[in-house]
């Protein structure tokens, strides 16, 4: 799993995991040293701008602190016992054996005036270009009760990995006849649907393995990402399982209590034997520590190259970018790492950008072998990303069960599809 | 699919060091670089490069019409007018020829 190096114990070098990049690029240079460009996070929207970079020929190395990535889309499969985890886990391996250097570490800081990332064990990686892809940040200071440590107690599963098991296994461990509470927070987050999605997976496993359980979605707020979809469907599949309170009928959390179990609004208390709690989220801490993101917690850009409206010659792509109407998934993610690593290869060539255009695809599952997805087709308008009129849109509300069943396995071959590209 | 592009405002830039000379056939028109995404080689949505132009961008024109059944196509074309929608299907009709 993940790349070979060992590290020498108490080592405060960082490991070089890929192999030597210049020996192997397929384009070397024809005069003069190649631009360097430092790429941090090794996501979906890190690992393909990296890999598309070097394949133009820059001089890339990706930052990554993980040995390897757990990624989050199909992971509500394996909260609800479809799926193991080890479906979720993509090595770095291959990205190491794409032209590029892989520099096992963490940022933890930027010099934007010195065009330089430092790393925490001193290491400094001078750029001509970043490109930050530092996916989100969980916040524990909003929400009374929710700090660092509740996560035992109250999993996020926001980021999956070992959180993700852990609630799949309070699930599978818990009385028949028990509460579920799962949380969902206000706009903007990571994967507008998956909430949705996680409730519908798991009131599936309740249905089927749990009688008499209940599952509480309490929302922050009153909409939501395929709600003509999903709500429909929960009456047919999940009447007696699922309830939905949605932000008007009290279902912001104001507070936890993670030792006695609660999870408390407003207006009642609500005692969890699983409770799952998605709190807040801003980009990830290098970003706000490079400058690059406003008082929202997230990262203005320029639509059509990525680049930082507060930092010059540093690009900011996926969930921490601020992409107007694009939402926060891998699939965005994966196509505005191309379309960056388009507009820093013709930047760093003398060339002016294209006016880009960008797709989103999000499928989610309602059960198994029941996908619907919501898709958007963006381009640059009035300095944000908006959707282009006309196209987009969720699957239609009254197709037939074949046409669920369709989606369902075409959203298995998206996953395929996409980590083959981006770590295969 | 051919625009000119401004090299002065950008030679300050280049002058840190270039990536090698890459021809305009190189670059994927607007939208391009986001169907493969879902289209590869041995996917359900089987890969773009090598069909031909003209394959590509009927089944566009069919998708955008709606007169050709889809589960999401049909959201996806309509992104897309008839000039950009013939550059996106050249492209990866070129890309599969190479
Ligand atoms: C979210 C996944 C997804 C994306 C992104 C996507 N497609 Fe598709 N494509 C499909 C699916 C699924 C089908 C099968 C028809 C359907 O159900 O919509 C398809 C079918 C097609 C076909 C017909 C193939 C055949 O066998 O005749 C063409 C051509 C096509 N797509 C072109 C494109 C182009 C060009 C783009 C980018 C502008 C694109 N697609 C982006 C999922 C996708």
């Amino acid at each position: 799993m993940g790349g070979a190096a060992d590290r020498a114990p108490g080592a405060t070098r960082r490991s070089v995991l890929g192999g030597a990049a210049a020996s192997v690029l397929a384009r070397p240079a024809l005069g003069g040293a190649r631009p360097r460009v430092v790429v941090v996070g090794g996501g979906f929207g890190g690992a393909t701008a990296a890999r598309e970079l070097a394949r133009g020929g820059a001089d890339v190395t990706l930052v990554e602190a993980s040995e390897a990535y757990v990624s989050c889309p199909f992971s509500n499969a394996v909260i609800a016992g479809l799926r193991g985890i080890d479906a979720q886990v993509l090595g770095y391996d291959a990205l190491g054996r794409a032209g590029l250097r892989l520099v096992r570490g963490t940022a933890s800081g930027v010099d934007p005036a010195a065009r330089r990332v430092d790393l925490g064990d001193g290491t400094a990686l001078p750029y001509d270009r970043l490109v930050l892809s530092p996916g989100i940040d969980l916040r524990f200071d909003v929400l009374p009760g929710y700090d660092a440590d509740a996560v035992t107690a109250m999993p996020h599963a926001w980021r999956a990995g070992e959180q993700t098991v852990l609630l799949a296994r309070q699930l599978a461990a818990m009385p028949e006849g028990g509460t579920v509470v799962l949380s969902a927070p206000a706009n903007p987050y990571r994967c507008p649907p998956g909430p949705y999605e996680r409730a519908s997976l798991i009131a599936h496993f309740l249905k089927t393995r749990k009688p008499r359980a209940k599952l509480i979605l309490l929302d922050a707020k009153d909409s939501f990402s395929k709600q003509k979809l999903f709500e429909p469907a929960w009456a047919a599949l999940y009447p007696d399982v699922l309830e939905y309170v949605p932000l008007a009928s009290g279902g912001q959390v104001a507070a936890v209590d993670p030792a006695a179990m609660i999870v408390r609004t407003d207006f009642a208390d609500y005692k969890a034997d699983v409770a799952c709690i998605i709190p807040p989220q801003r980009a990830g801490r290098i970003a706000a520590r490079a400058g690059c993101a406003d008082r929202s917690g997230w990262c203005p850009i320029d639509p059509v190259t990525f680049e930082s409206r507060l930092v010059p010659g540093i690009h900011v792509i996926g969930d921490a970018a601020i992409a107007g109407a694009m939402p926060k998934s891998a699939f965005s993610a994966n196509a505005q790492g191309k379309v960056c690593a388009q507009a820093v290869l013709d930047l760093l060539d003398g060339r002016e950008p294209e006016s880009p255009r960008l797709i989103n695809t999000c499928y989610s599952l309602v059960a198994p072998g029941y996908g619907i997805s919501v898709a958007g087709v963006f381009r640059p308008t009035d300095g944000l990303l908006a959707d282009v009129p006309g196209a987009g849109g969720i699957s239609p509300p009254d197709a037939p069960a074949a046409v669920r069943a369709r989606e369902a396995a075409y959203a298995e071959s998206w996953y395929r599809t996409i980590t083959g590209a981006v770590f295969g | 699919m051919r625009a000119a592009h401004s090299a002065s405002l950008f030679a300050v830039v280049a002058a840190l060091g270039s990536v090698p000379a890459r021809s305009d056939a190189a670059r994927p028109p607007a939208g391009a670089s986001s169907c493969t995404g879902c289209h590869a080689a041995g996917a359900a949505m089987g890969a773009l490069d090598g069909r031909t132009e003209a394959e590509i961008a009927d089944a566009l024109a069919a998708f955008r019409s709606g007169a050709r059944p889809a589960t999401i196509m049909n959201r996806i074309a309509t992104g897309f007018d008839e000039r950009e929608s013939r550059a996106v299907a050249a492209w990866f009709a070129a890309r599969g020829a190479r």
